[in-house]
């Protein structure tokens, strides 16, 4: 049996929770604007982009290695960009009522939470994870099981949106490390990535023809660089404004004999 | 950028930004003439090398890595030194040289030779290519120096 005709079974139980995160998403942010506060139009963009991204990479992805290689990439890099720019908590609290917002804003402080959106813990959890699959039997399960391959595309979508949020996430995260050991964090899972890209590059998994997985391990390679520099890119932006906000604050309540901090 | 870099007549070396964006770039700029020239266009180095060991997979996965980032981060840090007093161009070049030379040499010595990752080229006699290549790269080290000394000696006579 074809994977594809497998996932495109899929597409029944796909259609909710990809409508429901549409107009989720879409009627909160119509309802901040009917209130008369601003909600960004590139964020709405950016939600659905990231959603439907998703959808089309469980449902049209092609069979084999490149295949999955492709659609963990878009699910596990590209969409987790792509949903965690939209800003989705900060939307939920502005949006839920007030015991559900308290509770809501509780659960993140929380300590669990703390250490799961630390950006060492989500590295480990997204590209740790991708050593795991991609070196032991789970990859022989994965392709042969469409109801294994769901469950590690979940595990990929929701890893990946953790370390996005934690390296770049615009909500609110009161305990987040400085642009500096965030920067780190980034270096380092890129550089794992890569490497991994490289190992099946030399040592095709089990099973998997060498020429396939080949083309799967420059996939790997060349696609996460692209949302590496992506990454950084957001991140060091983010930098750049807070530098600059935090100057213009230091200069402008008190500019006379002040002078800018290096 | 025209005006007095002030921002440079103070800052220590290693501090200013204009140094420290401009070698980050340097190391990009070289990284991404390996890529373009020696992987790409001439085919001398390969994605991956036969027998190449695991953890010298993982220290030139961290590299490539750093050259990307280093490219992203320099171009940030560059912008920054230009709103807070400008960017010295005679430093700022001076920092890419001396990064991109500092980068060719790495790679030449610790590498290519250390931990015997890839070789300038696949040949019986690598010694004119070895030469070729970290002569090439301690050359451009020594232009960037020279750059960065003429900009601080010009920054102290003002």
């Amino acid at each position: 049996m074809g994977h594809a005709h497998a996932a495109a079974s899929l597409l029944p139980v796909l259609a909710l929770p990809v409508l429901a995160a549409l107009a989720g998403y879409a009627g909160a942010a119509a309802g901040e604007r009917g209130r008369g506060r601003r909600w960004p139009w590139a964020r709405t963009l950016s939600w659905t982009a990231g959603v439907l991204l998703v959808a089309a990479a469980v449902v049209l992805v092609p069979d084999g290695f490149a295949g999955h290689m492709a659609a963990h990439l878009l699910v596990g890099m590209v969409a987790p960009l792509l949903l965690v720019l939209a800003a989705p908590v900060t939307l939920a609290l502005r949006t839920l009522d007030v015991v559900r917002a308290r509770q809501l804003s509780r659960l993140l402080r929380s300590r669990p939470a703390q250490v799961l959106g630390h950006p060492v813990t989500a590295a480990l959890l997204s590209v740790g994870s991708l050593v795991l699959l991609y070196r032991t039997p789970l990859l022989g399960r994965m392709l042969t099981d469409p109801a294994v391959h769901a469950l590690v595309l979940v595990h990929v979508l929701a890893s990946g949106c953790l370390l996005t949020a934690a390296l770049v996430g615009p909500d609110p995260a009161p305990h987040r490390p400085g642009p500096r050991v965030r920067l780190l964090v980034l270096l380092l899972a890129t550089g794992v990535h890569g490497a991994l890209a490289t190992d099946l590059y030399a040592v095709p998994p089990a099973g998997v023809p060498a020429a396939e997985a080949r083309e799967a391990a420059l996939l790997m390679a060349y696609g996460g660089d692209v949302v590496h520099v992506a990454l950084a890119v957001v991140l060091c932006g983010q930098w750049y404004r807070a530098v600059g906000r935090r100057r213009a604050r230091a200069a402008g309540p008190a500019r006379a004999g002040r002078a800018l901090p290096a | 950028m025209t005006g007095a870099p002030h921002g440079a007549r103070r800052t220590p070396l290693l501090r200013d930004r204009t140094v420290g964006g401009g070698a980050l770039i340097g190391v990009a700029a070289a990284a991404a003439v390996d890529e373009i020239v020696f992987h790409q266009l001439l085919a001398w180095h390969h994605f991956y090398d036969v027998g190449t060991p695991r953890a010298a997979l993982l220290s030139d996965g961290l590299l490539h890595a750093f050259e990307l980032l280093a490219g992203v981060a320099g171009v940030f840090l560059l912008l920054d030194a230009r709103r807070t007093g400008g960017v010295d161009r005679l430093r700022a070049w001076g920092a890419v040289c001396a990064g991109a030379g500092l980068f060719q040499v790495w790679d030449g010595l610790v590498h290519h030779k250390l931990l015997r990752l890839h070789q300038v080229r696949r040949v019986e006699d690598l010694l004119p290519y070895d030469l070729a290549w970290n002569g090439a790269g301690l050359a451009v080290l020594a232009l960037g120096l020279v750059l960065l000394a003429r900009s601080s000696r010009a920054a102290r006579a003002g």
